[in-house]
């Protein structure tokens, strides 16, 4: 594929881009405390007087929040830590009840690790390696809200607490589209295994964009940081802008400052929230209140156990199975749907035909529909009758499309509806023979110029047969019967 | 003055349970007693009515329902311990009028044992101090008198002045006391009385607002042995909302007390023998080896070579833990807010400014400091290293000896306002701080007077886990010492 | 290493501490006498020597992922100097 690069008065220019993403973990409770961490509660309603900060509280660790952390690890062949620990990163907001978050700086739970992605679905050569440096688990923050009152910021402390996975990836992108892809893989894994449900809506995963533009073969330049973009197109818009500008920076003899950044998706802009100057110095040191974190060879395992097969290995049966590269890539991309097409495997129902008919005729439909795939009017195995009906020839494919109308609006199984309706395909030669001797009869003159050499007439003379035996007839058999009897 | 006020725990419990006087006649006789010393400045806050109330609650399962360990006696709270619905403010302007929505383990297991509160104990500020000055309701003021007739104030000492104070003017039976550094040992040596630091997480730290959370460890301040044995029983456990609580079973420290040291090695550390120090100190740890040698212990000298190192170590790792712990005091949540400041920082910064004191400030100042960047590995990290060494000092010294015997401060009770200089005001903790660092168990019994008639305390350092062979040593001493020195009252 | 002026006061902004002229320069050589002491511990020789990572030895533990907390916002909010509308208020913050 073309590379990437930004057109500049002085040439070309190469993006290179890493991404930091928060992946709010996926548990009941909190990282520390036994507050719940479910979405949209009333203010402060999930909110422990630890999570508040309160004096003499203390943090207990949550079992599943790093069982999710080190089975997301084991999911991108990353280097499990058996040794880490949890330091105090130390700056005063509002939305941070502690004075400090709990994080992980001097030992990551989860240390070096990769994530292929495939840059262009169709072209399976278009795979591209991005490495992962690290997955540290750290807590959220509280939330702010500006716009209730004039002169006071509000406080809620419901996230404040909730584990998040910091996935940092090394700066091994090169463009928007490689940034896109990674994300939305990423997004795919965590959703396969289950450790972050990937809604960026509600800011279950949010993306610190790091951006350097360079001349092809020079040092890294320097890098901005734009935080908290909550989704991959505006992470890509981010790249896009934010390149261009450090572009037009350093073409107008500018240099670029190292700063933290803020997108503005209405404006569709960056502009800077922190430069170095008053950078924080967050004066991390190990948690005093906690000890080092030590984990069991048995844990590990029953970690490893409990991944489910991924996108990748996923993709690669599918196409074992027949399934092209482009389907595989397709019918893998969404947890949800790649269970779906499972199930409908499982029936025996031909892979082929199965992933040609779910990523056309099911996708097609539910776009139109406007609903989900687990809100799919068609459940996996009534997919696997009417496939069974198309393939052993009861109903033509045409028929088919019909009937799984009907079968989207009535929720019917396909072969009641093939049944009442009478749309079964018929191969009865006597009948076909009958209607094709009184089309060739009425239309003597035709057959004349068939016969003549105007062979394009044959489509016609199929049409006359199907129309007259109302499509139900098996079209294989209309073609014999007719060359039969012309030729 | 009551003659109830003068008796041990353990005899306020069997009188009581022998009916010869009632739970609340205890509590009133204490509850007189706190009234009537308010010179002392040891109260913060007076809660006579809780005192008694569960005076009267002993009073009626007397004879009937099982008693508690603590039912029937009245106990004083140090500042610092969060206890529900009333205020705590760990001595400090910025926790202003903060009533806790929660008790802390430690108060709540004494109070499940049936002990009532007399009232929560002034300290210095956030447990930040060796006198007691820092606090923010001002100087606690020692029931001692230098015997020159002069009438000067005398500190307690401190962290714990307010609970030392109130145990040797006889206002309270038994006080809850927390040593980060030596504010538990310091001023029960300056005030003639006995307190126990146990190992680091035998008591839980859930619900003590935190100083330096490597180091804090509460613990008991009491008349004598026997009832600090008594008190730890009741305070220490296993807490599973505290990650560094040890989950451990609770020893029967005041069944397992015996005085016959027998067999017992007694190690005097070398290091911990000073010349700038008075004689007084050194003559009595003297007489203190002799006395465990006539207890049958046999004393060995030992070493403790980076002794000298453990202070610097502690000030650097206790104010960078202190910086952190106390970055939550932001006027947001709970205590002080300056208002009429218009951005948030403002409101921080202004609100810190009033709220905290100068000792405090200065430690957090340190603290920021010494972890700042490019620091963090020339100080934090360096002191970290050292401790580790102190540690397998101490490691490699009970490899020959079961205990160690030392004084427990460099010097006796100094006026109120005389040391002025916080360096000098540091070092009042030398011999207390390496067993700090090492998180073993540590207490202070009392060995005499000194020329001014002033109390001085002996220092018994025991392994990990070895509360009952610190506290069977405290024994030995206190039964051959015979202390029986009372401040006579004048307030 | 020893403090200045200037340093006390970006200590001071890192802490949040307001300080006046007066108070940081007073704070100046109380915190060089302190820091001059504390660095004797550079004559250690900590060559291999770790830093110590748990007072007593022993391991973490860990909590079960059960909700057993929360839920309290009176007592949460119950200190608090200023809440509004079950949030705790704060003079504007500017992002
Ligand atoms: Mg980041
Ligand atoms: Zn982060």
């Amino acid at each position: 594929m073309s590379t990437y690069s930004i057109k500049g008065a002085t040439g070309d220019w190469e993006v290179v881009v890493g991404l930091e993403v928060h992946a709010q973990v996926v548990s009941k409770a909190k990282l520390f405390s036994g507050a719940a961490t479910e979405f949209g509660a009333e203010p402060n309603t999930q909110v422990s007087l630890v999570d508040a900060a309160m004096p003499g509280m203390l943090p207990v660790l949550n079992r599943e929040c790093i069982r999710q952390a080190v089975r997301t690890g084991m999911a991108i062949d990353a280097k499990i830590n058996k040794w880490s620990r949890f330091d105090r990163k130390n700056y005063f907001y509002a939305d941070l009840p502690q004075g400090y978050q709990i994080s992980q700086l001097y030992h990551p739970l989860v240390g070096e690790g990769e994530i292929t992605v495939l840059l262009d679905e169709k072209d399976e050569d278009s795979v591209k390696t991005i490495g992962i440096e690290r997955i540290h688990v750290e807590q959220d923050a509280g939330k702010l809200m500006h716009d209730q009152h004039p002169t006071m910021s509000y406080v809620d402390l419901n996230r404040s607490g909730v584990a998040l996975m910091e996935i940092v990836s090394r700066p091994d992108m090169r463009s928007p589209a490689e940034a896109g892809a990674y994300l939305r893989k990423l997004r795919a894994i965590l959703r396969y295994v289950g450790s972050c449900d990937g809604n960026m809506e509600e800011g279950s995963m949010r993306a610190d964009v790091n951006v350097s533009v360079r001349k092809p073969g020079d040092e890294l330049g320097t890098r901005t940081e734009t935080k908290n973009v909550n989704s991959v197109r505006f992470v890509m818009a981010v790249i896009e802008h934010e390149a261009r500008r450090q572009v037009d920076v350093l073409e107008d003899g500018g240099t670029i400052v190292q700063e933290t950044r803020l997108y503005d998706p209405d404006k569709n802009v960056t502009r800077t929230l922190r430069s170095k100057e008053d950078a924080h110095d967050y004066r991390y040191f190990p948690d005093p209140d906690l000890l080092p974190l030590e984990l069991e060879d048995a844990f590990l395992e029953a970690c490893r156990e409990s991944l489910p097969e991924l996108p990748d290995a996923k993709r690669k049966r599918y196409e074992r199975h027949g399934i092209t590269p482009y389907h595989a890539s397709v019918l893998t991309a969404e947890v949800e749907a790649a269970r779906w097409f499972d199930t409908l495997l499982e029936s025996g129902t031909e892979p082929k035909a199965a992933a040609n008919w779910v990523s056309s005729e099911l996708f097609g439909a539910l776009n139109r529909l406007g609903k989900s795939i687990e809100e799919s009017p068609v459940s996996p195995t009534q997919a696997a009758e009417l496939l069974k009906l198309v393939a052993d020839g009861t109903i033509s494919g045409s028929l088919a499309k019909q009937v799984f109308e009907i079968m989207l609006e009535s929720g019917q199984d396909a072969g009641r509806i093939v049944e009442e309706r009478g749309l079964k395909q018929t191969s009865d030669t006597g009948a076909i023979d009958s209607e094709i001797d009184k089309i060739l009869a009425a239309n003597a003159d035709k057959v004349e110029q068939y016969k003549a050499g105007k062979v394009a007439l044959f489509g016609f003379f199929v049409g006359q047969t199907m129309k007259a035996m109302q499509g139900k007839a098996n079209p294989q058999v209309v073609n014999e019967r007719l060359r039969a009897k012309l030729d | 003055m009551s003659e109830l006020t003068l008796k041990t725990i353990a005899q306020l419990r069997e009188g009581f349970r022998a009916g010869e006087f009632t739970a609340q006649e205890i509590a009133g006789a204490f509850n007189e007693a706190v009234a009537a010393g308010r010179a002392l400045n040891a109260y913060t806050v007076e809660t006579p009515a809780d005192a008694l109330a569960c005076a009267v609650a002993a009073d009626e399962a007397r004879g009937s329902v099982e008693l508690g360990a603590l039912a029937g006696i009245p106990l004083g709270i140090k500042d610092l311990f969060a206890t529900k619905g009333v205020d705590s403010t760990s001595g400090s302007r910025i926790l202003k009028d903060f009533k806790p929505p929660y008790e802390s383990t430690v108060t709540a297991k004494l109070r499940a044992a049936g002990a009532g509160m007399l009232g929560k104990l002034n300290m210095d500020e956030f447990a930040m101090g060796s006198s007691n000055e820092t606090s923010a309701y001002g100087p606690v003021i020692s029931p001692w008198k230098r015997n020159d007739g002069s009438n000067a104030a005398i500190t307690p000492g401190g962290s714990s002045g307010g609970s030392a104070a109130a145990v040797a003017a006889g206002l309270a039976p038994g006080v809850t006391g927390t040593d980060t550094g030596g504010s538990i040992r310091q001023p029960a040596a300056f005030t003639g009385i006995t307190g126990i630091k146990p190992t680091y997480g035998r008591c839980s730290r859930w619900g003590i607002v935190a100083f330096a959370s490597s180091l804090d460890q509460a613990g008991p301040m009491a008349r004598d042995v026997r009832d600090c044995a008594i008190l730890l029983e009741a305070m220490a456990g296993f807490d599973p909302k505290d990650s560094t609580s040890l989950d451990l079973p609770v020893p029967q420290w005041e069944a397992g007390l015996s005085s016959d040291l027998k067999g017992k090695r007694v190690g005097i550390p070398k290091e911990y023998r000073i010349d700038t120090v008075p004689d007084d100190i050194n003559v009595l740890w003297d007489k203190g080896i002799e006395w465990l040698r006539d207890a049958g212990a046999e004393p060995i000298e030992i070493s403790l070579p980076h002794t000298q190192y453990a202070l610097p170590t502690y000030y650097i790792i206790a104010p960078a833990e202190a910086s952190s712990n106390l970055a939550r005091y932001d006027g947001v949540r709970y205590g002080l807010r300056v208002e009429g400041v218009k951005t948030l920082d403002d409101m921080y910064a202004a609100t810190r400014a009033a709220g905290f004191g100068a000792e405090v400030k200065r430690r957090i100042m340190i603290g920021t400091y010494v972890l700042s960047a490019g620091f963090y590995d020339a100080y934090f990290n360096k002191a970290q290293r050292v401790r580790t060494l102190i540690k397998q000092d101490f490691r490699k010294a009970f490899e020959q000896c079961d205990l160690i015997l030392t004084p427990t401060a460099p010097s006796a009770a100094f006026g109120i306002g005389e040391t002025t200089d916080p360096l000098a005001m540091y070092l009042n903790d030398v011999f207390a701080v390496p067993a700090s660092l090492a998180g073993l168990p540590a207490m202070s019994v009392p060995g005499g007077l000194d020329k001014q008639g002033l109390p001085l305390g002996l220092h018994i350092i025991g392994n990990e886990l070895d509360e009952q062979g610190v506290l069977n040593a405290g024994l030995a001493i206190e039964e051959r010492a015979g202390f029986t020195a009372r401040p006579e009252k004048w307030w | 290493m020893s403090v200045d002026t200037k340093t006390v006061r970006h200590i001071a902004k890192l802490a949040r501490l307001q300080m006046t002229d007066a108070e940081v320069e007073a704070l100046v050589p109380e915190l060089n006498n302190i820091l001059g002491w504390i660095e004797q511990l550079g004559e250690v020789n900590t060559d291999g020597v770790e830093p110590l990572t748990a007072v007593i030895d022993q391991k973490l533990r860990l909590r079960d992922d059960v909700v057993n907390d929360g839920d309290v916002r009176d007592a949460v909010l119950a200190n608090a100097p200023g809440a509004e509308h079950g949030f705790f208020a704060v003079p504007k913050v500017i992002e």
